[in-house]
């Protein structure tokens, strides 16, 4: 249950249309289904009322839309980001993806997500309305004749239950009370993968990635992935055909991706709610954090919006290249 | 389509040992694009080029492979062939069959096997190479030498003497380095001060000659013959055009208990200084760390005393910035601390000192004026014990010492151990070693005649343990060859210490993105045939900043670096290399990870405006390389995540063809 309603951010946001401070706004607004909540831009008071969600469904990280709308829309726009949205909002900054004079953000706090697959699992599948209550979620399937009672922490997303900050780290105002950062044992999962042999981690990956049927969604949504043109669209770049090769389907087109964000993925988690087949493509890239954090000192890309990512970045302390292969994992 | 000749090596029995050069020659014959296929005992012959020369005439070639050594040996030699032939010579590919395959293989079959796919892959290459044509940029006559030893001081002479300016960046306040620390300079027993100093005062006096004393070098951009470098002199609060070195202020500075550094800590100077009567330049300067008025604001003495008005204690450092067609590293050596080797007792007891403190004791202008005393007790010591190797050639010890020989230990504790019993007859000197190293011109000789004519008593062991009782040191140690363990009590101990780099060198090293050793020596371009260029073009080595070495060995390295830059300096242009990046404007995101990699500089930025659908337009910012500053490392290619950068000779689809190739089956 989020603790800050619908009203009070559609209240904020007219008034910041009223006043001019901004031209457009990047909310939420409901989709096809109740658990369906989109990103959409709202110009208009009456645009806002009559469709601004915020609810336990608007997992949608909005940072990456500012790329498109600040180049589509004069003046600024007002962008609603939680805690996690605003690491992303930041490494597009270090990136020079969006210029920070461009946007107006608003800190929301968020206490946690629900997603449609975590939700899926407790009821199966054909799910065709989910009621919000105080006391946690009514979903109605198309099987069931009374609605299933789930509580607000099972219905909640992985990438939640292992939130790694509750603090807005870029914010022009916020509401509701600042969080802190968490320490959330994320890498344990990391550390689980870690511990398979190499066959039994071959076996879990080809598991998960075989079922990847390519539709792209998670490079698209993904906020690192902002390249005016990613290589997987470019016939020239020699990588889009050795996307789908290997031993099974678009492995290679994961692995590319996963080191085309290194180092600049913010671990927002928002490839694995996207994805329509469930496969926790967060873990991949949360092995290379884990990596680089053991390699080159805790480093959370986003932190802050002048940081130099350590892969990219050569300082006197850096380990020589033997060290890294002495002090690193089992890559047998 | 290319029409492509493959050309392969026998490098005599080098490949043809361990790969079947014919059957390479045959395989390669059947990929696509190849119209020509031969091997030749040894292609970079004259025999062997012209078989190349004459193949691109008859077959019309449009590119070339030759499967031969690594292209770090011929590549060059192959460019030159295929333009003298008309081709272009970015057009020619090296498929290292040698030291990649015949040298690393041990049978026919499978040598052959891996030959033919390294082949394939140059051959895929080929396909996508465009001709290139290199541009030009100028040369800078000025050079850069970082160090005012007698290396950096003699490769400035020298460079100077061919008619180029030259600046020295030395950190301390004066030239001269460790030799104006050391008393006699083996083998011939010349005091070093006599030798040096002469240089010293020419490298002043040489109009082409700057000093920049008391100053290091902050930041260092661009390339060879252009290279950007900003110098930090640091302030010493007496100004340098005003002061005449008369040192009256450093006879009336109160501050008196200063530890001279210059008699490493052995007795005591003021808080303004001029570190020793011959340096160069003379010019005294205040030790912020310890000037009364610098630090309470309270005293001021030496400015009220200086007739010439010299002393400025609101100075502040300077950053000047000057450009350079190459520079040189002369960065010298120091003892190890002996802080692990308290075995020895070096913190225990003031009369067990190393060989470097040893020097001063002896020296005319040291802290005792020359007498060999006793630290502790200013008595004259009767029985000295040398102790050799105290850090160096450390095997299991690595941890705690040098694993390599610091070369110049044995000679100058053979010149201590003889000058000891040819000025004090009455003391008894003992020399431990390992194994006494003397090759050199007169070396062995010189410590032959220690040992022979000057009696000192040479044992072949180490020493254990060097434990101080009362007046005495007690030393515990082996006689490898009587096979028995020795107990000397003796009253002073010198420690022959391991040298290592300055500290310096390193963080240098990175500035200049030249390459270091483990043990942070500057590595050289070839060992054995480039032995003073650092692999970073323009930079070159001069002294034991390379390595270990003694001070006739250091001067000609240093002359050799010198004649090094004379030659690069002499150029009006350099040649550049047109392997260079460029970006895709089109594809480029702006999002400064390549300028983040790239190690010159070479990356910019710019907001461009483009042209988008329905006639609108969009500022983008996009990435920009500056040619003449890419040195085409492809550091940014890598980084790239969109392969909007991409490198001349070396572009992502041929690297993939190259992959592809290698990959098939």
């Amino acid at each position: 249950m989020q603790t800050v309603n619908t009203q009070t951010l559609i209240e904020r946001a007219s008034a910041l249309l009223k006043d001019g401070t901004v031209s457009a706004v990047l909310g939420w607004k409901r989709g096809e289904f109740d658990y369906d909540m989109t990103p959409a831009v709202f110009t208009t008071e009456e645009e806002l009322s009559a469709g601004f969600v915020y609810n336990d469904f608007c997992g949608a990280n909005l940072s990456k839309y500012l790329l498109k709308k600040t180049r589509e829309i004069q003046g600024k726009i007002l962008v609603f980001l939680k805690p996690c949205d605003t690491y992303s909002f930041n490494q597009l900054l270090t990136e020079h993806r969006i210029h920070r004079e461009n946007a107006y953000v608003i800190g929301v706090p968020c206490n946690g997500m629900a997603d449609i697959h975590s939700i899926r699992k407790i009821t199966g599948e054909g799910i065709a309305r989910v009621e919000l209550t105080d006391s946690g979620l009514l979903v109605h399937t198309l099987y069931d004749d009374a609605p299933v009672a789930v509580s607000y922490e099972d219905a909640m997303a992985d990438r939640c239950k292992t939130c790694k900050s509750k603090k807005h780290v870029a914010y022009d105002e916020l509401l509701g009370e600042e969080g802190d950062v968490l320490d959330s044992h994320r890498f344990d999962e990391v550390a689980k993968l870690e511990a398979m042999t190499p066959d039994e981690r071959f076996a879990f990956w080809q598991g998960e990635l075989s079922r990847c049927i390519r539709c792209n969604a998670c490079r698209d949504v993904c906020p690192a992935c902002t390249c005016e043109k990613c290589v997987f669209d470019n016939p020239d770049s020699g990588v889009e055909n050795k996307a789908p090769g290997g031993d099974f389907e678009e492995k290679m087109f994961h692995i590319i991706r996963a080191f085309h964000v290194a180092g600049r993925c913010t671990d927002c988690g928002e490839c694995s709610r996207v994805c329509p087949q469930d496969i926790p493509l967060h873990l991949l890239n949360r092995k290379f954090i884990s990596d680089i954090n053991k390699t080159y000192g805790e480093y959370q890309a986003g932190e802050t919006a002048d940081q130099r990512p350590p892969l990219v970045n050569f300082t006197q302390n850096d380990p020589e290249p033997s060290d890294v292969v002495k002090g690193g994992h089992d890559h047998a | 389509m290319q029409r492509i000749g493959v050309f392969v090596c026998w490098c005599g029995s080098n490949i043809a040992g361990t790969v079947d050069v014919h059957a390479v020659a045959e395989a390669l014959k059947n990929e696509s694009g190849v119209v020509f296929s031969t091997d030749y005992q040894y292609m970079c012959s004259q025999a062997g080029q012209d078989i190349i020369k004459n193949a691109i005439a008859e077959h019309k070639l449009t590119g070339i492979v030759v499967c031969s050594c690594s292209p770090r040996m011929h590549e060059a030699t192959f460019r030159k062939t295929a333009a003298a032939a008309g081709l272009n010579p970015y057009m020619v590919e090296i498929a290292n069959i040698r030291e990649q395959c015949s040298w690393v293989h041990k049978d026919m079959l499978s040598g052959t096997e891996k030959a033919v796919i390294l082949g394939r892959a140059a051959i895929a290459k080929v396909h996508l190479n465009a001709p290139l044509t290199p541009g030009q940029s100028p040369v800078a006559k000025r050079a850069l030498v970082i160090g005012g030893g007698i290396a950096g001081i003699q490769t400035a002479l020298d460079i100077a003497d061919a008619g180029f300016p030259v600046d020295i960046v030395e950190t301390k306040p004066t030239i001269g380095g460790k030799m104006a620390q050391l008393d006699k300079t083996f083998p011939t027993l010349d005091c070093a001060a006599c030798i040096l100093t002469p240089k010293m005062v020419d490298a002043a006096q040489n109009e082409l000659i700057k000093i920049y004393s008391y100053s290091e070098v902050s930041q260092v951009s661009g390339y060879v013959g252009n290279f950007d470098v900003t110098i930090k002199r640091r302030a010493r609060y007496v100004k340098e055009d005003l002061c005449t070195g008369c040192g009256l202020c450093t006879e009336k500075c109160p501050q008196k208990k200063v530890p001279n550094e210059f008699n490493l800590g052995m007795d005591n100077r003021r808080a303004i200084y001029i570190p020793f009567a011959q340096a160069v330049p003379k010019i005294a300067t205040i030790d912020p760390d310890y000037c009364t008025m610098l630090k309470t604001g309270k005293c001021g003495i030496c400015s009220k005393v200086c007739t010439a008005g010299a002393i400025d204690y609101t100075a502040k450092d300077e950053y000047i910035t000057e450009k350079y067609g190459a520079i040189v590293v002369a960065t010298g050596y120091n003892p190890i601390s002996m802080e692990k080797f308290d075995e020895f007792a070096y913190s225990q007891s003031k009369d067990v000192i190393t060989s470097l403190e040893f020097e001063r004791l002896t020296n005319a202008a040291g802290p005792t004026a020359g007498k060999l005393l006793r630290p502790s007790d200013g008595e004259h010591p009767h029985k000295i014990v040398f102790v050799q190797c105290v850090g160096s050639r450390c095997d299991s010890c690595a941890e705690k010492g040098k694993e390599y020989c610091s070369k110049i230990c044995c000679m100058y504790t053979a010149k201590h151990a003889m000058l000891t019993r040819d000025k004090y007859p009455d003391t008894e000197v003992y020399v431990f070693y390992i194994d006494v190293r003397t090759p050199g011109k007169a070396f062995d000789e010189f410590y032959r005649r220690a040992v022979e004519e000057y009696g000192v008593h040479y044992v072949k062991g180490m020493v254990g343990k060097v434990v101080p009782q009362g007046k005495k040191l007690m030393v515990q140690a082996s006689d490898l060859i009587d096979g028995k363990q020795l107990h000397i009590d003796a009253d002073l101990v010198v420690l022959a210490a391991a040298i290592e780099p300055d500290k310096s060198a390193r963080p240098l090293a990175t500035m200049l993105t030249a390459s270091m050793d483990t043990n942070d020596f500057f590595t050289e371009a070839h060992p054995k045939l480039r032995p003073v260029e650092s692999p970073t073009a323009g930079v070159f080595l001069s002294g034991a900043c390379q390595g270990p070495k003694d001070i006739p060995e250091t001067v000609s390295q240093a002359s050799a670096a010198a004649a090094k830059v004379i030659g690069l300096l002499c150029k009006d242009h350099l040649t550049g290399n047109p392997c260079v990046a460029s970006a895709n404007e089109m594809l480029c995101s702006g999002c400064s990870q390549c300028a983040n990699v790239c190690p010159y500089g070479a990356i910019t930025y710019s907001e461009k405006e483009f042209r988008m659908p329905n006639r609108t337009t969009l500022m983008r910012r996009v990435a920009s390389v500056n040619p003449a500053v890419c040195q085409g490392c492809g550091a940014c290619t890598v980084a790239c995540p969109s392969g909007a950068m991409d490198l001349n000779g070396f572009k992502n689809n041929q690297i993939m063809a190259e992959v592809d190739a290698i990959c098939r089956n």
